[in-house]
This record gives structure tokens, sequence and C-alpha cells, in this order.
């Protein structure tokens, strides 16, 4: 079984983010990026099926995500049997990360997999930066595939695939899906496997990335963005202040105010 | 147009407060307010805020399924021309959204928190970057979908006492020749505490970083006499099990206290616990989105605040 894993790159959530000065984007020249964490939770899912037996994995990412290098060779170091980086040949030429709406991606990815084929996409449910939707679907209608979001779990079954799709408060569905087909994990069934440096650095010097160039079809007219901006805090949190034992206190005093703590 | 979620014979809270919000656009728009029921005619009673409820049945659509929802929905948006499609930003949203704009070829705004008309403009206003960034988007063209977080909304403006006009749509072809099957539903593990019912809960995020520090949120937990809960990550990591998980794909909490450990406050994650009585987040980021549902709050690193919460508490 061929999977194909999709992966991008997103800021990473733990920095202050900036706006253009235009408030129509996000400033990413000092940002920086890491894997989506919804895609590493799909790649784990696809190498614990390749565990399992019988499947080969392919990391593929666009050659105009930042970081998109470093996220392939970490993916061929976890066990990954190839990583494919996808130029879009329509922007050949321009340089520097550029923001690439769903529509965009999925167009490139779509021509990629009409020429090499998957049985099994697995990407994540969604990631940070979605605004225009999110990739399994998009990818999956574009392919007339079937497709199933929030994925906690893939098993493979013959020409099939066995998937738990979960909702809220803990219900969730079994489904067999006839392959080909289009994954959305939402998480695997185990923690994304760590793969040690000195493994990543042996696939950078290996230099095993194939590079491909797709020219993607027109994708449709999408969303105007007219403003970005940060959320006034509304109705903000009164912030206590001190030390660790100060501030303790304060915290304590209000749950005893509350008869939640004996004293 | 809306679709209706259900649960069982139920009708979800979610499809309420998109109801009210479909109300209030067909009226800026001179329309009306449509709601797709798919499999569960019997309910079409409890849409008492549409005008009209469009009911597709058919032996496929008994329990959700993604391609026969999809196949259903495209036979509903073909017939009956809606100007907006308006969905949960859950699951089903998640699996249909951006397929269906694709196909119906229509732009979709996701993790949208606030839809109006705007000089007869579609604008959304979308959560994006973990509740980092507001993105205020327009939707050109003559048709839209907008799948809405919930809990954006108000469920009251969405509930009428009235009777909608059910119209039936013949199911399509397509439902009998489907590519996937549903074999089994799971319900909710009922084994584990009941973290909706306590009083008071202990909260953990990525803040905590690493399994082996869960001990000392346990340990508060344990000297306050309440359960531990979390935010996804760390449920996804297997630190916690999924009973214990608060947010939109979790549980949905409203204690007298939640005390919030190193968590951001994503959107997915307030929707399940921003109508606790109070709450205090404890974060070193000052500008994490927790602290604008928070009633107080602290950047106080939690490795040093919780061992003397613990230590007061104990006396």
């Amino acid at each position: 079984m061929r999977i194909v894993v999709p992966v991008k790159s997103v800021p990473d959530l733990v920095e202050e983010i900036e706006l253009t000065a235009d408030e129509t984007g996000i400033d990413r020249e000092y940002l920086t990026f890491v894997l989506s964490e919804w895609d590493a939770q799909a790649l784990e899912e696809a190498l614990l099926l390749k565990d399992a037996g019988g499947a080969q994995v392919v990391a593929v990412g666009l050659a105009d995500d930042p970081e998109i290098d470093q996220i392939l060779y970490t993916a061929l170091a976890k066990g990954a049997d190839a990583a494919v980086k996808i130029a879009d040949a329509s922007v050949a030429g321009l340089s520097g990360p550029r923001v690439i709406r769903t529509a965009d991606r999925a167009a490139l990815l779509a021509g990629y997999l009409a020429d090499q084929p998957a049985d099994l996409v697995v990407t994540g449910v969604q990631a940070a930066d979605d605004l225009d939707g999110q990739l399994p679907a998009t990818l999956a209608a574009l392919l007339d595939l079937p497709h199933v979001s929030v994925a906690v779990s893939v098993v493979a079954a013959g020409g099939s695939v066995t998937v738990r799709q979960e909702f809220a408060a803990g219900r969730s569905h079994e489904l067999q899906v006839q392959l080909p087909a289009v994954i959305g994990v939402q998480s695997a069934r185990q923690a994304p496997r760590y793969a040690p440096i000195t493994r990543i650095r042996q696939a950078q010097q290996a230099g095993g990335l194939t590079e491909v160039a797709v020219s993607p079809r027109a994708a449709g007219a999408g969303l105007v963005v007219r403003r970005m901006h940060r959320p006034e805090a509304a109705g903000h949190a009164e912030m206590l202040t001190g030390s660790a034992g100060n501030v303790a206190d304060q915290i304590v005093g209000l749950l005893r105010a509350r008869g939640l703590v004996k004293g | 147009m809306v679709l209706a979620e259900h649960t069982g014979m139920q009708v979800s809270e979610g499809t309420y407060e998109l109801i009210g919000k479909a109300r209030e656009l067909a009226s800026a728009l001179g329309g009306v307010t449509e709601v797709v029921l798919l499999g569960r005619r019997a309910v079409a009673a409890q849409l008492d805020g549409a005008d009209i409820v469009v009911s597709v049945e058919h032996p496929a659509l008994e329990e959700y399924l993604p391609e026969a929802y999809e196949q259903a929905l495209l036979e509903v948006l073909a017939q009956r021309s809606p100007r907006l499609l308006l969905m949960s930003n859950a699951t089903i949203g998640l699996d249909l959204g951006a397929a269906l704009s694709v196909r119906w070829d229509a732009p979709l705004a996701g993790y949208v928190s606030a839809l109006e008309i705007d000089g007869g403009a579609v604008m959304a206003t979308a959560k994006i970057l973990g509740g980092k960034v507001l993105a205020e988007v327009e939707l050109p063209g003559e048709r839209g979908i907008v799948t809405v977080l919930g809990g954006a909304f108000s469920a009251a403006a969405g509930q009428l006492a009235s009777t909608p006009e059910v119209v039936d749509v013949t199911p399509p072809a397509g439902l009998d020749a489907l590519r996937m099957s549903l074999r089994q539903v799971f319900e909710a593990d009922g084994g584990d505490v009941d973290i909706s019912s306590a009083d008071m809960l202990v909260s953990v995020g990525r803040g905590i970083e690493s399994q082996d520090n869960m001990e000392i949120v346990l340990e508060l937990a344990g000297a306050l006499g309440v359960p531990l809960s979390a935010s996804r990550p760390v449920v996804d990591a297997g630190w916690l099990p999924k009973t214990r998980q608060v947010g939109q794909s979790g549980l949905k909490v409203k204690p007298k206290v939640y005390l919030a450990f190193g968590i951001s406050g994503a959107p997915e994650h307030l929707e399940g616990m921003r109508n606790a009585e109070l709450i205090i987040a404890c974060n070193t980021d000052p500008g994490a989105p927790i602290f604008g549902v928070a009633h107080c709050g602290t950047t106080v690193d939690l490795f040093d605040l919780v061992p003397e919460l613990v230590d007061k508490i104990r006396g």
C-alpha cells in the first residue's frame, strides 16, 4: 500500500504573531516555523500502518513552505521511505516564503497525485492557519475520493481501511472506507515518535529529497481578507501579582471564600 | 441554510445557534431560513426556528456518514440554491465544509466567530492561529459556506414557537453506491469520573510539558479533592484519558471554579469552559488567549505556583 503524507509548516504558536503594515496578513519574516502538529500525528499514524506491515510511506511537502527541507528530512529519519518536495511551476522565479491557501495547496498535491497515485493519503485534519478550509476534504473533493476527517485510528483491512472518527463528548464511529481514500488525522494511536538529531543529520547528508514541479489547475476565487487583528481581551482577566507564594495565597483566598477549601 | 446536527432524537444546541444567526442574515438579505435535516424527519418539529425544513430520508443517512451526508447535501444545494450554508466547525463541518466548497464551487470561511451582512457583502470573522489572530474576510460571489465555532451565537435566537413547513427531497442515487460504511457506534466511556459534574476542576494544558510533570497537578487535584481535566494536546499525548478532555471535541464543563494551568486558550478549548463561574488562569505568556475569558490570571510559572498552592491548601 502506497501511503502519501502531505505535511506543511505553520508559525510556531508559542511566539508573538505580528501583522503586516497593511494588516491583511501576518508578518512571516521573523517567525519560527514548525511542522503542523496534526501533520505530525498523521505521519505517526502512517508509520504505524507501515510498522504493521506492507506499506510504503512517502512524505510530501511544498517547496515554498518555510523549513520544509528540515521537516522532510525529519520524516525520513522517523522512518518514511521517501520524501518529495513539490515546486509550483506556475510561480517559478518568485522567491521567499509566501502564504499558500488550502485551495492552492490542494491543487498542487492533486496534480502530483494524479501523476503518482496513492492508495491512501493521510494528513492532519486541520492546521492552525487554515483560513479557507482544511486540506483533507479539499484534496479528496478534487480527486473525487472518499474521505473521513477527525480520525483517531486508521488500520489496514485488505482493500480498505478501518477508521475511528471522533465526535464531541467521547462519542466515536468506526467506519470501513474503500481505498483509495483521504483521511484527516486528529491524533495517532500513540504519540508521534522521536527522531534523534543524528538520524536527521544522516538523512540530510544522504540528501534523499525528490523534487518535482507541478503546474496546478487554477483554484476558484477565494476569500478576500479585509483585515487581520489581534483579539481585544474582552472581559480581561484581573492579573494577580507578586511571588508564587503571594499569588498562591490570593488564589487559596478566592477558593476559601467559595467554601471550596477547608479552613 | 443550516445543516442540523443531532444525537439520537435530540437536535444539538449548536444547531439552534446557527438557526438564530441564519434568521438574522435572512432578514438582512430578504430571504428565508431553511434547515437541512438528514435521516431524521421525525425531529422536524424541534426545528421551530426554521421557515422551511428540507428533509432527505434514506437508510444510509440513519447515522452520520461523511460520504452519505455529502451526497445528500449536494443534492439539496442543487435543488434549493441557498445564498449561504452554515455548519458547525466540529467534526461534521471539518468533514464536509471544504469538500462542498470544491464541489459546490463556493468560498468557505472556517473557524468563524462572527458573521454579518455589510452593504450586501457577507463578512465573517475567523479565529485562526490558536485564537491569536482574527481575520475579517469577505465571501465573494453568489454563494458561500461558513463553518462556525460553537458558542459564537445565541441558541435562544434560533428557537421560536412556530411550525416549519417540511419539504422532502428525493435521495440522490449516489446514496446506493457509497464507498464507505458505518460499522459501529461507540458511546462515551462511562467508567471514569464525570468532569462535567464537578464543582471545581484543576485543568492542565501543553504547558505541563511532559508526562512526568503531570504528578504535580495530580497532587494539586488530590489536595483539593477534585478531578484533573485537560485540554486536547494533553489527551492526544496520552497523558490523560479522553474522558478528561475539556473543549469542542471533549466535554463542556461549567464548574464553580476552573483552574487552568499551562493552557493557552485556543478557541476549541474555550468553547468547553468559558461559562465556568470563576476562571483562574496560570500561563507564562501574557498574550495567551485564555486571559480573555479568565476572571483572574497570573504569569507566574505553574512549576512555581502549583507546589505553593499544594502547601497552602494542605496547611
